[in-house]
């Protein structure tokens, strides 16, 4: 694969070169096949929309980026680096723990479940990574993390425990714990689908909000079509594993002639979309 | 004439109870030290490791107790023509490998049962795996073993006694003394050895209710 | 390493002698305690305050003092008991001394076992007209049984490695063979090492089954919360 090692050789990435980069991505769980060959590139400050029926392998193609899963073969190119894959002795070997923690770095994940930290203050649960991963002095950690639980919503929560809010209070939380880190890219994983209906709001909302920033790339799966189109620079649409579809929202979900893509949003539009 | 009272059989026992407590203690301390160690080393990557530990926990799971315990004392020094054992010794040793076995299930149980969305938040955040352990498991993990813990603990009490098996001076050891000269007093003896045990348990028993409730607090429910 | 392989095979069928007594009161001691736990239960039952709280303490005395002192108990002091005392034989005060604290954890298997059945179930039993007897015999029990089987069976186990505490009172199960063994010959190396093999032969398989029963338990009834209360109660 020499191109990828030319990739390694280039240093710093220029504005036009996509800072992730799906190569070819296969990924089966025992005989399943969930992806059959994924190319997929995300500019720096883009937002992408993965939709999809469910088991269409959208949720697999983050957590692949977020070294979650591994893929069963392709390559993630991360700011010109390969993800799963090291150099050693001039051979392309299976990335090690050392290897995958120095490119995940640059990436941020939200959970569908929150995945917040039970034992932890809602304070806490934003500062721990800063404090043991980034070595960041404690105080700094904390008034950064404060600034952010502000801009969720939350800054009266800070003493609070996970147990003690809502589900809509919980992932913004989780944003904050993954914003802090500033990440260039930030995966969102069904982000509303655990949410009671009306605590959906609250938390688009505050992605909304992230999106305006714009420096920081995003990758969201998602149900919601219409935030979907709202703020996505550009909607995927998997089905059976491969990329069926792709192009601009408008592109996508208004003009799009492909058939399964038309019955996918039909059912969606019906209001029984999973 | 037997004259003997409980005011009798109170300051005999009462000789037992250092010993007693101090079986109790280092047994406690080395029991949750192995449940550690043979926790994780059943959960180790390395095959040979796993093997190991699952043999050793059947041995000691699969045996009884007092059988331990005479082998230990009776038994090693012969194996090895040395005499290493002292009493305290092969008690604490048999104790704790024996309840350190159980509990290392537990131990093993607890990081398993913890939310697998925990460690993946921390890949997330881009926590070392030793991180993960350290920050977000264990924690979590420890709070759901305090009540078995605490059950645990009330165990290796009972368990001591045991050791007046093997001539150590604990309150069983003096009751049964007192006993062999005071056949007649038998029924207040034993008794009175009960409520000891007893006593020394309340706290025991208190404390694993304690733990239960820190217990149902502060562990991932997804 | 002083292992003698002769000792080993003159000792073998010494102590093996002593296994049937140990496999007896295995089971007599463990039906002892079915019985006796259902007492428990029963008693614990009845909707009546300072009898609850009574039985819930003696319950609890019972359960954290040891084994081995209860049988000293029964076997010393219980003759010497005014009125109501009476010598029992060693292996009779086995029976009554383990299976009297092993009772306290039974009953416990019975009250969750109990209690795992829906509240639905009783309102259901009562709307059909039963009675309190048939309520219990044709809804609540069926239910409630089945489940406990692996940690009835778990207790079983943990009693058979408990039995050779009885030795210390002269039940000559293998444990009290080995020993006598061990003083004649001056050398307990390996009839102890017998002892601990025989329990290992005996008490592992059986765990093994234990474990496949609770494993296809919780697969047909589904109720894990209960099954994993295995407490692992040796001693």
């Amino acid at each position: 694969m020499p191109q990828v090692m030319d990739k390694e050789v280039k240093q710093g990435v220029q504005q036009d070169e996509p800072i992730v980069k799906y190569e070819n991505i296969c990924k089966s769980f025992g005989d399943l096949e969930v992806l059959k060959g994924i190319d997929l590139d995300i500019m720096p400050g883009e937002k992408v929309a993965l939709i999809g029926p469910s088991g269409s392998g959208k949720t697999t193609i983050i957590r692949m980026l977020m070294t979650l899963e591994e893929p069963t073969s392709g390559n993630i190119i991360v700011n010109g680096k390969n993800l799963w894959k090291m150099n050693k002795n001039d051979h392309l070997v299976r990335a090690n723990d050392k290897h995958l923690r120095q490119i995940r770095g640059d990436i941020g994940m939200v959970f569908q479940h929150f995945n917040l930290f039970p034992h932890m203050t809602i304070l806490e649960n934003c500062t721990t990574a800063l404090i043991h991963v980034k070595k960041m002095e404690k105080k700094e950690a904390e008034e950064r993390s404060m600034k952010m639980l502000e801009k969720v919503g939350l800054g009266d929560k800070f003493d609070a425990y996970p147990s003690q809010l809502s589900g809509g209070q919980k992932q913004r939380v989780a944003m904050a714990r993954a914003l802090v880190m500033r990440p260039q890219v930030m995966l969102f994983d069904e982000v509303t689908s655990a949410l009671d209906p009306e605590l959906v709001g609250e938390v688009l909302e505050v992605i909304r909000d992230i999106a305006k920033d714009g420096e920081m790339a995003m990758i969201l799966v998602t149900h919601e079509m219409d935030f979907a189109q709202e703020i996505a620079d550009r909607v995927v649409f998997l089905d059976n594993g491969v990329i069926a579809e792709e192009g601009t929202p408008e592109e996508v979900l208004e003009k799009s002639n492909n058939e399964r893509l038309q019955s996918f949003l039909h059912r969606f539009r019906n209001g029984n979309g999973v | 004439m037997i004259d003997i009272s409980i005011l009798d059989v109170f300051p005999v026992l009462l000789k037992g109870v250092s010993v007693t407590i101090q079986v109790l203690v280092l047994s406690a301390i080395f029991s949750y030290l192995i449940a550690f160690i043979a926790g994780f080393g059943r959960l180790s990557k390395n095959v040979l490791v796993r093997k190991f530990t699952g043999f050793y926990i059947e041995i000691f799971r699969g045996t009884s107790l007092i059988v331990q315990l005479f082998w230990f004392y009776y038994a090693i020094p012969m194996l090895f023509n040395v005499q290493v054992g002292s009493e305290l010794m092969a008690g604490v040793l048999a104790i704790s490998l024996n309840y350190g076995a159980y509990m290392s299930e537990i131990v093993r149980g607890s990081i398993i049962a913890v939310d697998k969305g925990q460690r993946e938040a921390a890949t997330a955040l881009n926590m070392t795996r030793f991180q993960q352990m350290r920050l977000v498991i264990l924690p979590q993990a420890v709070r759901m073993m305090l009540p078995e813990f605490g059950n645990y603990l009330i165990q290796i009490l009972k368990a001591t006694s045991l050791v007046s098996l093997i001539g150590m001076t604990d309150i069983l050891y003096h009751g049964n003394m007192l006993r062999s000269t005071n056949i007649a007093m038998a029924p207040t003896i034993y008794l009175l050895i009960l409520v000891f045990y007893f006593i020394l348990a309340l706290p025991l028993i208190f404390l694993t209710r304690k733990a239960e409730d820190i217990s149902k607090k502060g562990v991932a429910s997804s | 390493m002083n292992w003698k392989w002769d000792m080993f095979f003159d000792a073998f069928p010494f102590v093996v002698q002593g296994l049937w007594i140990t496999i007896a009161l295995t089971f007599a001691s463990y039906l002892f305690a079915l019985l006796f736990g259902f007492m428990w239960t029963f008693l614990k039952r009845i909707p009546n305050k300072p009898l609850n709280w009574l039985v819930t303490w003696v319950m609890e005395f019972i359960r954290s003092t040891p084994p081995l002192v209860q049988l000293f108990f029964i076997f010393y002091a219980w003759p010497m008991v005014p009125g109501i005392g009476m010598t029992l034989s060693p292996f009779t005060s086995a029976i009554v001394g383990i299976g009297i604290h092993y009772s306290t954890y039974i009953s416990e298997v019975y009250r969750s076992g109990i209690e795992s059945v829906g509240k639905g179930q009783w309102e259901a039993s009562r709307a059909l007209n039963f009675t309190r007897w048939q309520t219990w015999r044709k809804v609540i029990l069926p239910q409630a049984l089945p489940p406990t089987i692996p940690m009835l069976g778990n207790y079983l186990i943990i009693m058979f490695k408990e039995v050779p505490l009885a030795s210390t009172i002269g039940v000559t199960g293998i444990l009290h063979m080995a020993n006598t063994y061990g003083a004649h010959h001056f050398r307990y190396l390996e009839a102890l090492t017998i002892v601990a093999i025989l329990f290992l032969v005996l008490s592992y398989p059986a765990a093994v089954l234990v474990r496949k029963l609770e494993e296809k338990m919780n697969r047909r009834f589904d109720k894990n919360e209960i099954l994993k209360e295995d407490k692992g109660v040796v001693m």
